[in-house]
């Protein structure tokens, strides 16, 4: 059923035909309509889970890992601070191999207080042990929830995962969706089982001590967990096609980069954007592409090899910064491409912090940037696009 | 003993309880109690931060699996009945 829904909404959907057991959130802007939407679907019944209103996002996660520490599917949602007050307990949910899914309203971080979208909150979780997937669009939210169960359920991967929708780009803007019928994402993903949880009569330790001789297996069982979620995700992404008749480009996609001389590569709602802008430089004439960072863990270092060795130029558009280094994907893109034969000529674009429009004019001209640097041969530059006293980008 | 990654569990579980991990090793001091000047009080059961001393009719017994010989029934007790004696000394 097609139905106009936001973002929010769309998370909700995903969750609600997920069947999630165990729904634990605190409200935040611009995440909120999620929880309301899910408080509804179990008020009224159409949800059959325990709804868990707790009194901080550090407890809405930790309400999360014990009920799916019980064997029960668990979903929360939140936003920018709050997503950073749960950093512990993120730690957790991956160490103890525990698949929630979580969807994460990126906002940016506080001071100067913003409500408005940039990638800042999550980027910073990148390195506890959850799978990140940046969305596009609405469509993308809610199929990406209900596919990251299946990922992130199967043995072979057992790993949190966090959908990331940009704020109010995605959250509060109303896009035609596609609601799969319940019987069919039934039929496409089982109930969970996991291999260990609570049990009556079979009594058992979670999370207990263990010594230095011990550690390093365990975080090692958890890197092979995340590398196996690189080829689960591809697959799973192919049995949903196969399902409902959509896909939505892997770990990786790619929009009109055949025979580009030169690729934009970005995440998010922004990427939607500069394909319009693709298209329209490509009606010139012009040899460009773009490639979206769809999974940001794990990250598609060999996807970006593969199209690094064939490109001449690659600008990285990161919606944040890592102060004191660049943009988070683009350090990613520069290591993955460092040990290549071939490598392009690569530039960072820092842009739309804080919920700044990235115009297809600012896209534009950041496309003729790499052109240049491309030409010159210049490298491994960080520039901020779009900044009051920096005339050169100042529209 | 040094699990290989493919032997140990996906999910970091302990399938014993904790009383199966012997921790009193590490103790340098013991308690020693004085049956006869105990008052039955039972504060330094109470005051034991890990459960170490059983009540027999009321008066402690140590379990030397688990002190660590922190002293705190020794400097609880309001008789002065337990003595803290270095290991290894009668």
């Amino acid at each position: 059923m097609r139905s106009l829904m936001t973002g929010n909404y769309a998370s909700a959907y995903g969750a609600k035909l997920s069947r999630a057991e165990v729904i634990a959130a605190y409200p935040i802007t611009p995440q909120t309509s999620i929880v309301e939407k899910l408080a509804e679907f179990v008020s009224t019944g159409e949800l059959n889970a325990k709804f868990v209103p707790v009194e901080s996002e550090h407890s809405a996660m930790a309400a999360c890992i014990a009920a799916e520490t019980a064997g029960a599917r668990t979903y929360t949602a939140t936003s920018s601070h709050g997503l950073t007050l749960m950093h512990e307990v993120l730690m957790w949910a991956s160490g103890a191999r525990l698949p929630i899914v979580m969807t994460n309203v990126s906002r940016a971080m506080a001071p100067p207080w913003s409500v408005w979208v940039d990638h800042m909150d999550s980027i910073a979780q990148r390195d506890t042990g959850w799978l990140q997937f940046f969305c596009q669009s609405n469509q993308e939210v809610l199929d990406t929830i209900i596919m990251a169960y299946k990922i992130c359920e199967s043995k072979g991967v057992m790993l949190p995962a966090m959908i990331i929708e940009d704020a109010f780009i995605l959250s509060h803007t109303s896009e035609p969706v596609d609601i799969p019928d319940q019987e069919m994402v039934d039929s496409f993903l089982p109930a969970y089982a996991p291999e260990f949880k609570i049990e009556v009569g079979k009594p058992m330790g979670f999370g207990s001590l263990v010594k230095p001789d011990q550690y390093m297996e365990f975080r090692y069982k958890a890197m092979l967990g995340m590398k196996a979620a690189h080829d689960r995700i591809l697959r799973v992404e192919q049995e949903f096609k196969q399902v409902f008749g959509r896909e939505h480009g892997g770990l990786l996609e790619l929009y009109r980069c055949e025979n580009a001389e030169v690729v934009l590569l970005t995440a998010g709602s922004v990427a939607a954007t500069a394909k319009d802008v693709v298209d329209s430089m490509r009606s010139k004439g012009v040899p460009v592409g773009l490639a979206r960072v769809r999974a940001f863990r794990p990250f598609p270092h060999d996807e970006i090899r593969a199209l690094g060795s064939r490109v001449a130029g690659l600008g990285v558009l990161d919606r944040s910064y890592t102060f004191g280094a660049a943009g988070a994907m683009f350090s990613e893109v520069k290591a993955s491409l460092y040990n290549c034969p071939k490598r392009p000529v690569t530039k960072n674009y820092i842009a739309g912090l804080g919920g700044r429009d990235i115009t297809p004019k600012t896209i534009e001209r950041v496309f003729e940037d790499i052109q240049l640097v491309t030409k010159r041969g210049e490298e491994s530059e960080v520039e901020w696009v779009d900044v009051a006293g920096l005339p050169r980008w100042w529209r | 003993m040094t699990k290989s990654y493919e032997e140990i569990p996906l999910t970091p579980i302990a399938d014993m309880p904790s009383t199966m991990n012997i921790t009193g090793l590490w103790r340098v001091i013991r308690p020693v109690v004085d049956k006869k000047k105990c008052k039955k009080c039972t504060i330094c059961w109470k005051f034991c931060p890990d459960a170490a001393i059983v009540l027999v009719e009321g008066v402690p017994e140590i379990d030397f699996r688990f002190c660590k010989g922190c002293g705190i029934c020794s400097h609880e007790c309001p008789s002065k009945c337990i003595v803290m004696v270095k290991e290894g000394s009668d």
